[in-house]
């Protein structure tokens, strides 16, 4: 089997605060193959963009790995001085954030971003640089692009800024592209054409993406795996359709139960009961049991440990049993 | 452009004109200026010539009209207790103002913004803090205790600087006198520049200090740095950028700020510049002089207000549109 390009082993991240350590990521561990999309979904607050922060080395203080190791494309990268990391951000991890229309830097041409993260990580003049630029413009759909790179960020849409967003991320040929969110901030009619420009790229590039959403129609569509996570816990990972289809983690399955269903009109929307634990309070044992409807004894004591279930794997002692 | 550069002057215009009107209704209640010019003994046919010669019997409005009428052609009218024509004793005057307002706004400038820039990159290191701290002086002291206190310690104590006046000046292009070309003259600058300019300096660093912060927690400064940019080219390309932005416009009002009240440290220093010869103004009700500053300098608000606003647009690429307008 070939080396995934990242692949993360037991990952911790605290937060030291004035009333102790929160334990934001608690033994998380995944891996993507070369040109695998992995979905990652889950609550606000479960971790799933401070996972991404992680990765690139960029946790804001006080936030920091407290455990766990990450690889990419074998080698360590975690603990890595923050001018070794800075080489591997945007020349191997390219970035998408959430918001494009404060992602670029508003009082610089799109070009002029272009050519200097292209420059930064390849040894191009300024030339090359404009004119990769140029075909990277292209190659994310923005009509006109050898005129179009003179102009402002504010002389674009907000769906025009996040396929420049995506070209600045793909601007040194990453290995992998961390995706947080990339389509939350945009109209419903530009989301579906910013995700298609982003898995073609990616696909005939052979780009690893890890693509952080809340959107299941975009995992469904998009991800090969998926990953669900809970209170800083991969709480299920596996195939996409497996996870969407026969959930197997109780959490999974409420979540998958409460995406209305196109053809029917249910009264009343499911949803699970209460909500994710604040990071100073996570129960002891399985974090989900307050909220779990097969909730066991068992389950107050131990952190059960990810295990093989259907074609998935889930954290869970019940795992596979319906609700 | 042009449209909105003219519509921008004829504001201004419109500005001064308010100006005038105010002062001179202002000026009503300073004192009777013929009381000034005549002696106590002077019989009362004599006051009343007077008077008349000068024109303040006639109604107020009249005079406003007659004086706006002068203004227009830069005759500012003669000055009551120098018998000279306000424009000479002004044009006189002005380039020890202006020397002086240069100096602090370079020393406010150059000192302030990289201070500003240090405090917020090493937030937490020993100087940014020592900096944060003696700022806070320069922030509260009022300016002529500034003044007082350097004279005290250069210029008694240590003896290293004069203590007054503008040493020897120069005279270049006919009628400017300059103090930049001598020993002495640069010598005479540097304590009352540094007193006009800390406060504005101190201004200026916690304003670009804030400023700075506030734009590293940005998303396109973070973002920058997920692009793997290096930390020079994000502190000083991007983040210190948008940092200017809103610091271009305090700094240039500070300008303004600056000339206006270089009145405080003329007085202390006996800076022989327009604020002093301004304050001799109201102390003899020297109407012309007082109304002819006001002028000036509301026109040097003005004008620098016009500077500050194309200057956003050179900065900012989203307000050139609205320029553009």
């Amino acid at each position: 089997m070939s080396v995934p390009v990242l692949e993360i082993r037991n990952l911790h991240v605290d937060f030291k605060t004035r009333h102790g350590v929160l334990h934001a990521l608690n033994g998380i561990s995944f891996s993507i193959a070369r040109g695998e999309v992995l979905g990652v979904v889950g609550e606000s607050g479960a971790g799933k963009s401070l996972t991404g922060s992680a990765i690139i080395g960029l946790l804001e203080p006080p936030g920091h790995i407290a455990g766990g190791e990450i690889y990419l494309n074998g080698a360590r990268i975690d603990g890595l001085d923050f001018e070794s990391m800075r080489h591997i951000r945007g020349k191997k991890i390219g970035t998408i954030f959430q918001d494009p229309l404060t992602s670029l830097d508003p009082l610089f041409r799109v070009g002029e971003q272009l050519i200097e993260t292209i420059r930064t990580h390849l040894p191009l003049d300024e030339k090359q640089a404009r004119a990769r630029a140029i075909s990277l413009l292209a190659d994310v759909g923005i009509p006109a692009p050898e005129k179009r790179i003179d102009a402002y960020p504010h002389e674009f849409s907000g769906g025009m800024r996040q396929r420049v967003v995506i070209a600045l991320a793909l601007a040194a040929e990453p290995d992998l592209v961390i995706a947080d969110e990339p389509t939350t901030a945009l109209d419903v009619s530009v989301q579906a054409q910013i995700i298609e420009v982003l898995k073609k790229l990616c696909r005939e590039r052979g780009t690893a993406v890890m693509l952080i959403t809340h959107d299941m129609g975009v995992i469904a569509e998009t991800a090969d795996r998926v990953a669900v996570m809970y209170a800083g816990r991969v709480a299920e990972i596996g195939p996409v359709r497996s996870v969407v289809q026969h959930p197997q983690h109780p959490y999974a399955q409420g979540l998958m139960g409460s995406i209305p269903p196109l053809d029917q009109h249910p009264s009343q929307l499911q949803q699970i009961e209460g909500s994710m634990p604040r990071l100073s309070a996570i129960p002891k044992g399985c974090a989900f049991h307050p909220r779990c409807p097969l909730v066991i004894d068992a389950c107050h004591q131990t952190q059960p440990e990810l295990r093989a279930s259907g074609e998935s794997f889930a954290a869970c002692i019940r795992a596979g049993e319906a609700a | 452009m042009l449209a909105f550069i003219l519509r921008r002057l004829m504001q201004s215009v419109l500005v001064l004109v308010v100006v005038v009107l105010l002062a001179f209704t202002m000026f009503r209640f300073v004192g009777d200026p013929v009381n000034q010019i005549v002696s106590l003994d002077t019989p009362a046919e004599q006051v009343a010539e007077v008077r008349k010669s000068l024109g303040l019997d006639d109604p107020v409005p009249v005079q406003i009209m007659r004086y706006l009428y002068h203004v227009v052609q830069f005759d500012f009218g003669i000055s009551y207790q120098f018998r000279q024509p306000v424009v000479d004793l002004l044009a006189e005057r002005a380039p020890a103002t202006l020397e002086l307002a240069l100096m602090s706004s370079l020393i406010s400038l150059l000192v302030g913004i990289p201070m500003g820039v240090y405090t917020a990159l090493r937030r937490d290191g020993f100087f940014a803090r020592l900096f944060q701290s003696i700022s806070l002086i320069g922030v509260s002291l009022p300016t002529f205790l500034i003044g007082i206190l350097l004279i005290y310690l250069f210029a008694v104590t240590l003896g290293w600087l004069p203590s007054f006046g503008r040493g020897q000046v120069v005279t270049v292009y006919g009628r400017w006198t300059t103090g930049f070309l001598t020993v002495s003259g640069l010598k005479a600058l540097i304590l009352p520049s540094i007193t006009l300019g800390l406060y504005q300096m101190t201004l200026i660093m916690r304003l670009v200090r804030s400023e700075m912060l506030e734009v590293l927690r940005a998303d396109h400064i973070k973002f920058a740095r997920a692009r793997g940019l290096t930390t020079h080219s994000i502190h000083f390309r991007h983040a210190l950028k948008s940092t200017l932005v809103p610091v271009i416009t305090i700094a240039g009002l500070q300008l303004g700020s600056i000339i206006a009240f270089a009145v405080i440290t003329e007085t202390v220093f006996q800076w022989p510049g327009m604020g002093a010869l301004f304050l001799k103004a109201v102390q003899n009700v020297d109407i012309p002089i007082m109304a002819a500053y006001l002028m000036i300098i509301s026109a040097l608000f003005v004008s620098i207000n016009m500077i500050v606003d194309l200057l956003y647009a050179f900065v900012d690429p989203r307000l050139r549109t609205t320029i553009k307008n």
